[in-house]
């Protein structure tokens, strides 16, 4: 009997079993019971779920609702649309659903919560009270979609502002809309209106007559010392700060409502911009979610490309949150070393992705390009100087007075604040629990590699720069290892024209426009693997060869054949292209600043139905006053770098 | 020596007051970064050492709008953000220029969407305009030469 049965006997009649494509573990819990419910998994039941990883809303409004484009299915017959019923999702057919994504820790098991939620009434218990983190989960849900949550104990917006009006991550809110800019006078509210706690901040100005008060202070949201946009409200005893509170919002693109307005693919731009110090990160997470739902599995060449190229951009994640939370502390050398090196890893990821930073390197069943022959050579010299700059650091840093007087002991969190605002990542482990989705649910090929989980014990600003700086160790590593796999299959060829001359890539597409495509194919000529074309032959070990509906086929044979011409021509027009089955998924990966999970609903359309982000620094950023609180103004900056916020992530 | 010839023997240079201002000014940029987003990695790139802002005389970044010639605008500008935008702006003393960095602050960028101002030259004035998504360091240096270029051919009030 497996565990869901157990709950469902403990909870008859309120709770069913949803079955799921994919193997994921979802339940349907009524509303009215959900604090029950929840207060059993996180307390009573074994394993104890004592993670929220994520909490979001579904607008199931438009559901399975035909689009202007008629779908294309391979075949003239109309397309059969969809309907709720033929998979996990949203059973009751109400408009709106919660969904809860629990994790037991250690026991590694996650659990999804579905809750239906009407229309009329939008209102669900809030649970809050039993993950602390909760709270600004619900209400990012309360002011994107509208949904209440009783007894939450501050339910205002987060990302948005109080002027604006309307729930745009609701099916019927247009995404173009927009609300007029806000009075410039009302920026400055905080700091003039004697009752502004009523509305912006909960924090409470002494009353007059008092003999001391404290003081409030407005740090950001443009601040030198903010990477990224963020506004953290103090309140002052002296330097000590008793009370914080942050107001983010301030970078909120809408990436989420982007997301469901475009197509499968065209999603990875938008993903790069998300974490933009580690996009790779975040393109690999979002293509292993979609090809969750469609029970996609990648070549084996390819795993390993992306496990390295993750690698290389966890480096740079790294290289550039050490380098700026240096400088905040005073060291400005240390930063200029990383930033050097950092050059350096971004001209690596151009030679192969084509760009420096916003790369959408990753396709839904591959990748966008395989190595350069020259690549090998290259990386290993940035690795050496990785290794030299990273040397570097430690001679400058790791064991100076200063730095260590600014990072050791400040920004403590203990092991059960973390766990209870969702806290993942580098963070997390600094706090001594081991708890990397690499190692704890092995994606990819992260198995078939040797590398550890550094971790930390006392989870201060020194463990967490520690964790970090280990963690590259780990990571070049995981590269090495990579490499030498990598090296041993199939590699990169020359390109040679039909006289065996080198051509290089781009001729020999033109030609293929121009027609000149006799026996192009025949002859086994190779073009470039990486950007200026395609190569058949090594397409093949980067993308799975069964799967047409997804991958794009070769240059060759798009230019060479009318069969590739109209598979390329399919999967790039609007309306047909890759349509995953309906259905839900939740994947997460390891991301630099913790787990970065993707829940993606399909509804079998050419485009995304929802795709919701779990941002690690939404979690981490939602318990960050625990953090600061105690210490003095001057250490925020400190433990803020050490954090490693990034708006990107955290506003969408 | 050329710059003797240049002074022809004597110790003096005949010139425009407002070449010889703008030729002191385009040299003494004190930049203001407003980063907000992703083009804030390629800032800290121009500023690090390979591009290496420096060589332009404008390493230094005042973090106080009071004390700052040059408006970097870095990123995508949020409609939560534009107020406050506006008011650093407002808040720098004459002579004061802006430079829009990176797509988004162009024009909006590929986020036309209910959140997203939609180029930041609808909020305050922008003097140079650098595409690119983010914009490559060379292409940062192009545009802060330009905007030196514009510096020295200005009229200069003073």
């Amino acid at each position: 009997m497996s565990f869901l049965e157990n709950l469902v006997t403990q909870f008859p009649d309120k709770i069913k079993i949803l079955p799921h494509a994919r193997g994921e573990h979802v339940l349907e819990v009524e509303r009215h019971i959900l604090p029950t419910v929840c207060a059993y998994l996180k307390n009573e039941h074994h394993p104890r779920f004592n993670f929220l990883m994520d909490l979001a809303g579904v607008d199931y409004s438009a559901f399975g609702a035909p689009t202007q484009v008629a779908a294309y299915t391979g075949a003239n017959d109309p397309v059969s649309k969809p309907t709720a019923q033929d998979f996990s999702l949203n059973t009751h057919r109400e408009r709106f659903a919660v969904v809860y994504n629990l994790f037991a820790w250690p026991e590694k098991l996650r659990l999804r919560l579905q809750v239906p939620v009407p229309e009329l009434n939008p209102e669900t218990p809030t649970v809050s009270h039993l993950w602390s983190g909760a709270n600004w989960f619900e209400r990012e849900v309360w002011d994107m979609f509208g949904i209440r949550f009783k007894g939450h104990p501050d339910l205002r917006r987060i990302l948005l502002y109080d002027e604006f009006k309307g729930h745009p991550l609701r099916k019927d809110y247009p995404i173009t809309r927009r609300h007029p800019l806000v009075d410039n006078q009302k920026a400055e509210a905080p700091f003039q209106a004697q009752n502004h706690h009523a509305a912006p901040f909960r924090i409470k100005i002494p009353e007059p007559g008092k003999q001391t008060q404290n003081m409030l202070l407005n740090i950001g949201p443009s601040h030198p010392a903010m990477h990224g946009v963020i506004h953290v409200f103090t309140e002052l005893d002296g330097e000590k700060i008793q009370k914080a509170d942050i107001g983010i919002g301030y970078l909120h693109r809408a990436f989420e409502k982007d997301a469901e307005n475009v197509t499968w693919t065209q999603v990875f731009p938008y993903t790069d911009r998300l974490n933009y110090v580690s996009p790779l990160l975040n393109n690999v997470g979002y293509a292993m979610a979609v090809e969750k739902v469609m029970g996609l599995q990648t070549t084996e060449r390819c795993q390993y490309i992306r496990v390295l190229m993750s690698e290389i951009s966890r480096i740079t994640d790294h290289l550039t949150c050490i380098a700026a939370s240096t400088m905040e502390v005073g060291a400005m050398t240390a930063f200029l070393y990383f930033v050097k090196v950092r050059d350096m890893f971004y001209e690596l990821i151009e030679e192969i992705t084509g760009a420096r930073l916003t790369v959408s390197y990753v396709r839904i069943g591959g990748v966008k390009a395989d190595l350069t022959p020259e690549f090998p050579a290259h990386l290993q010299k940035v690795l050496v100087e990785l290794r030299i700059a990273m040397k570097e650091m430690h001679a400058l840093v790791t064991r100076n007075r200063i730095f260590v007087d600014r990072m050791k002991g400040l920004g403590v969190t203990d092991k059960e604040t973390a766990i209870d605002y969702g806290f993942t990542g580098p963070f997390l482990r600094s706090t001594g629990i081991d708890y990397d989705v690499r190692k704890a649910e092995p994606y990819l090929v992260y198995d078939q590699l040797d590398f550890d989980i550094p971790y930390g014990q006392y989870g201060d600003n020194y463990d967490r720069y520690l964790v970090r700086m280990e963690e590259m160790e780990q990571s070049v590593r995981l590269i090495e290892q990579c490499m030498q796999k990598l090296q041993k299959m199939p590699g990169a060829p020359l390109n040679v024209d039909y006289e065996g001359k080198e051509i290089p890539a781009s001729k020999m597409a033109d030609l293929g426009k121009y027609g000149y495509t006799k026996g192009l194919l025949q002859i086994h000529a190779l073009t470039d693997p990486t950007l200026s074309g395609g190569n058949a032959w090594l397409h093949d070990n980067i993308f799975p060869t069964d799967a047409k509906g997804v991958v794009l086929p070769a240059k060759e044979k798009t230019y060479g054949s009318i069969e590739g011409l109209m598979n390329h021509f399919m999967l790039i027009m609007e309306g047909y292209g890759i349509q995953p089955p309906p259905g839900d998924a939740y994947h997460a990966v390891e991301g630099a600043n913790g787990e970065l999970g993707f829940y993606v609903i399909s509804d079998g359309k050419g485009q995304p139905y929802r795709v919701r982000v779990r941002p690690p620094c939404f979690a981490l950023m939602s318990g960050f006053h625990k953090v600061i609180e105690g210490d003095m103004i001057a250490d925020l900056i400190a433990t803020f770098g050490t954090v490693n916020m990034i708006a990107g992530e955290l506003d969408r | 020596m050329a710059i003797r010839n240049l002074l022809g023997g004597d110790n003096f240079i005949t010139s425009r007051l407002d070449d010889v201002i703008g030729w002191a000014r385009k040299y003494s940029i004190f930049v203001y970064p407003f980063v907000t987003a992703c083009c804030g990695m390629e800032y800290m790139s121009v500023a690090g050492p390979q591009y290496d802002l420096d060589r332009f005389g404008a390493a230094l970044p005042r973090f106080t709008p009071r004390q700052a010639d040059l408006l970097f605008v870095v990123g995508t500008i949020s409609q939560k953000m534009a107020p406050i935008l506006r008011r650093i702006y407002d808040q720098m003393c004459e002579p004061k220029w802006v430079i829009a960095f990176g797509v988004c602050t162009c024009t909006g960028g590929f986020y036309n969407n209910y959140a997203t101002v939609q180029g930041i030259d609808t909020i305050i004035p922008v003097d140079v305009y650098i595409p690119g998504c983010p914009p490559r360091p060379e292409t940062v240096l192009q545009g802060l030469m330009l905007l030196q270029e514009k510096i020295q051919k200005q009229k200069q009030e003073y």
